[in-house]
């Protein structure tokens, strides 16, 4: 399939034929360690359009726009900037340059005035000090020129996150801008908010500028980018219009044959009956935390996956959290197996058999300047403390087994941690507990910004697990996920659970109902629009 | 792009390939100095010579720049083990004084032991400061450092005490196999500080703590225990210090004994390639620093530097090396190197 959309794109329709590209990068590579993060990636950007770069995590999006900007440096391959070749040593050169960043954080300082943000460093001057009347006028200017309505002296940090964003972009071109960079500027945003954001960048095409576009949400592709290259795992996939592309050919160009591991597994998962007749692995009674949890019961059994469905911020991670110990519960009590005791710390369930992966990978999970080997033992090896070793022997046949059996790439443990890709990293996280042989294994977004293909493997070692004993409870945004994997579905919401049920012809649109409660089915209707949005 | 690293990558891209370098610079230019620098000669079954002086004066800063090595890897400091120095050789001291047999070896191994037992003790309370209690490591242990010269004051009463123990001065002046039996007792610390992290799973918990404390945490790393550890540990080799320190003059004066030798040892650990910020630690490195501060400390007057310009030498050398190994400053000559003569097809040509 790729391979027939590569000759259609032979054509040669693809760059506007009237325009010099003001950007073009040419064959660039990039190396972290041993892990190749760009190979031979080219990008052309010409003045006056919408170019959306494509991919999925860790295809190289973020690593080549770095790359440009002059935060990494290129190990081979040419910057071409109005036709001659340029390389920044930083990305303050690039910035003087005209090519601007805006981050999917908002890098301003919210206690200081819009317009002070917009100026800082270059604030118009009068006898030495800051000609405060100058600024503020220069900056209701160039607010008003892109259509931003606000007022230049308000503090930055009233304002929506939304309204930062425009401040920021209004920042950005303030310079002479021939190049602005927009990584993941919506995902925080609401859809007003995301036609607010289009007006400018519109305007901002129509001046001349070349946008660099970096999002998820394909229907805002559709509707705002005129051309794109499509990135996959550290190569160039092609350049294309958006128009002449569908959306079904954009996913399979930048997902290429994992597609099939995902659809093969929608078939090998299906829902079990656990038996609830024993005692269960764990069962919490009525824990809780002040501010994050109010008291709840929960049971896990063996061989079943339990699957917390709910919003952001409706207790589902703060609820495993306690589960494991991570943080002291007020309330309740845990009992596992036998013992039934209040969790003082993660030792106590590590102990007891019972793991956690952490929702925050970067913070909670992986050490980075540790080999993927030490990373994976470091559950075990703590385990043991510190006067028992894990045998060499053991050590070097328990990370061959998982790098193995995991598909880890690559597939090397003296790799350092940090050098691996999201999806890789999460793998051997979940290697790191799996070692440990734990009777219940707490998942809080295992597939959080991860590839499709990763993601279809990890969820297939799930289901494999839970087949073999195992009892999970299963955490994600994506309800999809959680009802694919589930045989029993709690719902929180508000920081409580308002319902439980086995996981028998349960629909995505029957949970965000149950979420939703008695609401008006209009808004449990908006609320699936944008479920679906985001999957 | 070459795939695999050929040996001489691997040597450029070796963490001690820096400080190395710059002992190697140093002794050549004691040697462009004093052709006669690198003279040994052997009297009475010992060696003499600069090196070998090098190596016995190196002693006191590498046995407590070992214990710093590992609180540091931990994202911690230890400032208090001058202070622990004095208090070990003031117990050592005043219990070889107060004893029955004054000159004899079980007095001299009694009180060390007993000194030792004491430096423990002190590494232990900075240890329940900075993990217990939550303290930050600098306060933590400014206290004690602040608090242990008055201790060792109050265990000397104020006077510089005298012993007159054969067994005792030869920590600092005996030798063994021909070598100092200093160097030799901080050589078997180092040897210990290796097999104590190396061998057992020590060190990666040390690093693990040092590089990410929440992950630690919740992959179940007794993070308490070990910074526990490390600080005794510190403490531990603190107090050999003291003891050799005390043994080269017989004497041990409690205001001056160990002054200023926690920024020597948190030097060469630096010097070593050991980062503040925590994490990866490498003991060679910090055997390497320790080794590069004597050999300054002898490199001073071989040149003939003034005395009064002492320090200043010093640091002047201490920020060129520091400068030399930050990345920054390595990337700032690569871009010099390169940037007006970027060719136009660049592909392949980048270091």
């Amino acid at each position: 399939m790729t391979q027939m959309d590569l000759e259609s794109s032979a054509s040669g329709t693809v760059v506007p034929a009237d325009r010099a590209p003001v950007i073009e990068m040419r064959d660039i590579s990039i190396t972290f360690g041993r892990v190749r993060a760009l190979d031979e990636v080219s990008l052309r950007l010409y003045p006056g359009e919408v170019h959306a770069l494509m991919g999925e995590n860790g295809a190289g999006k973020s690593t080549l726009i770095k790359a440009l900007t002059g935060v990494y440096s290129i190990d081979s391959g040419t910057v071409l900037v109005g036709g001659e070749e340029h390389l920044f040593g930083s990305p303050a050169a690039a910035q003087a340059a005209g090519i601007s960043t805006v981050y999917q954080e908002v890098n301003l300082l919210p206690n200081l005035t819009v317009a002070e943000n917009m100026l800082l460093g270059r604030e118009p001057r009068r006898f030495g000090s800051i000609n405060v009347r100058a600024m503020n006028r220069r900056a209701k200017d160039r607010l008003e020129s892109l259509g931003i309505d606000i007022d230049p002296t308000s503090d930055l940090g009233e304002h929506p996150i939304a309204i930062q964003q425009l401040v920021a972009i209004a920042r950005a071109v303030d310079v002479e801008a021939r190049v602005l960079i927009l990584d993941e500027p919506t995902s925080s945003l609401d859809a007003d908010e995301v036609a607010k954001l289009f007006e400018v960048m519109r305007r901002l095409r129509d001046q001349g500028v070349a946008i660099v576009f970096v999002s998820h949400f394909l229907d805002q592709v559709y509707e705002i980018a005129d051309r794109m290259t499509v990135l996959r795992n550290g190569a160039l996939v092609e350049e294309r219009m958006v128009a002449d592309t569908s959306q079904l050919q954009l996913v399979k160009l930048m997902i290429g044959r994992e597609l099939e591991a995902l659809e093969r597994l929608d078939r090998e998962v299906s829902a079990t009956d656990a038996d609830e007749s024993g005692t269960p692995v764990l069962r919490a009674i009525g824990i809780g935390r002040k501010g994050s949890l109010e008291a709840t019961d929960l049971e896990v059994y063996e061989g079943e996956v339990v699957g917390l469905a709910g919003l952001l911020g409706s207790g589902r991670t703060e609820l495993a959290r306690l589960l494991f110990g991570a943080d002291t519960a007020d309330t309740g009590e845990v009992a596992i197996g036998s013992s039934r005791r209040k969790l003082r710390s993660p030792r106590h369930a590590i102990d007891r058999n019972v793991a956690f992966s952490s929702e925050d990978r970067k913070a909670e999970g992986v050490v980075g300047d540790l080999t993927v080997g030490d990373n994976m033992l470091l559950a075990l090896q703590a385990s043991r403390g510190w006067l028992r070793p894990i045998p060499q022997a053991t050590r070097t046949q328990l990370v061959d087994q998982y790098i193995q059996a995991l598909d880890i790439r690559p597939a090397d443990p003296t790799a350092l941690m940090r050098n691996l890709s999201g999806g890789n990293q999460q793998k051997v996280l979940l290697a790191r507990w799996l070692i440990t042989q734990p009777e219940l294994l707490i998942l809080d977004e295992p597939t959080r910004g991860i590839d499709i293909g990763a993601k279809a493997q990890i969820q297939a070692k799930v289901a494999e697990l839970a087949a073999q004993g195992m009892a999970v409870v299963f955490i994600s945004a994506e309800l999809e996920e959680v009802l694919r994997l589930s045989d029993r579905l709690v719902v929180m919401r508000d920081r409580r659970k308002i319902d439980e049920r086995a996981n028998r012809d349960v629909s995505v649109s029957d949970v965000l109902e149950i979420i939703a409660g008695e609401a008006r089915s209009e808004q449990s209707e908006q609320s699936e629009q944008e479920e679906g949005d985001r999957a | 792009m070459p795939e695999t690293a050929t040996l001489t990558q691997r040597v450029l891209r070796h963490p001690l390939l820096w400080p190395v370098l710059a002992l190697v610079v140093l002794l050549l230019i004691n040697v462009v100095v004093k052709p006669n620098f690198f003279d040994i000669r052997m009297q009475d079954g010992h060696l003499y010579g600069n090196l070998v002086d090098i190596v016995r004066n190196s002693a006191p800063v590498l046995l407590v720049a070992l214990g710093m090595t590992l609180v540091i890897a931990t994202r911690g400091i230890d400032l208090s083990v001058g202070a622990i120095a004095a208090i070990s050789a003031a117990v050592a001291c005043t219990r070889i004084v107060g004893a029955g047999d004054e000159a004899a070896l079980t007095t001299a191994v009694l009180a060390c032991t007993y000194a030792l037992a004491v430096c423990i003790v002190l590494g232990a309370w900075n240890g329940f400061l900075v993990s217990v209690v939550g303290i930050q490591p600098i306060i933590a242990t400014l206290i004690l450092m602040v608090a242990g010269r008055g201790i060792s004051m109050a265990i000397t009463d104020g006077q510089i005490t005298t012993v007159r123990n054969g067994w005792f001065s030869d920590l600092a002046s005996g030798y063994v196999l021909t070598l100092p039996l200093a160097f030799i007792i901080a050589l078997g610390v180092f040897v210990l500080t290796a097999i104590l992290t190396r061998r057992t799973a020590l060190g990666m918990l040390i690093e693990a703590v040092g590089i990410n404390p929440e992950a630690s945490r919740l992959a179940g790393v007794r993070s308490r225990t070990i910074i526990w550890t490390v600080y005794a540990f510190s403490g531990f080799c603190a107090g050999v210090a003291g003891l050799v320190i005390a043994a080269n003059t017989n004497s041990v004066n409690a205001n001056s004994l160990g002054l200023w030798i926690e920024l020597d040892a948190i030097l060469a650990v630096v010097i070593g390639g050991t980062s503040l910020a925590g994490g990866r630690f490498s003991l060679t490195g910090t055997l390497v620093g320790a080794l590069f501060i004597a050999t300054l400390a002898r490199t001073i007057p071989n040149i003939g530097i003034p005395s009064e310009l002492n320090y200043l030498f010093k640091a002047v050398v201490v920020i060129a090396v520091c400068l030399l190994q930050s990345p920054k400053v390595r990337a700032l000559f690569r871009v010099h190197r390169r940037g007006p003569s970027v060719p136009v097809l660049a592909k392949g040509s980048a270091a």
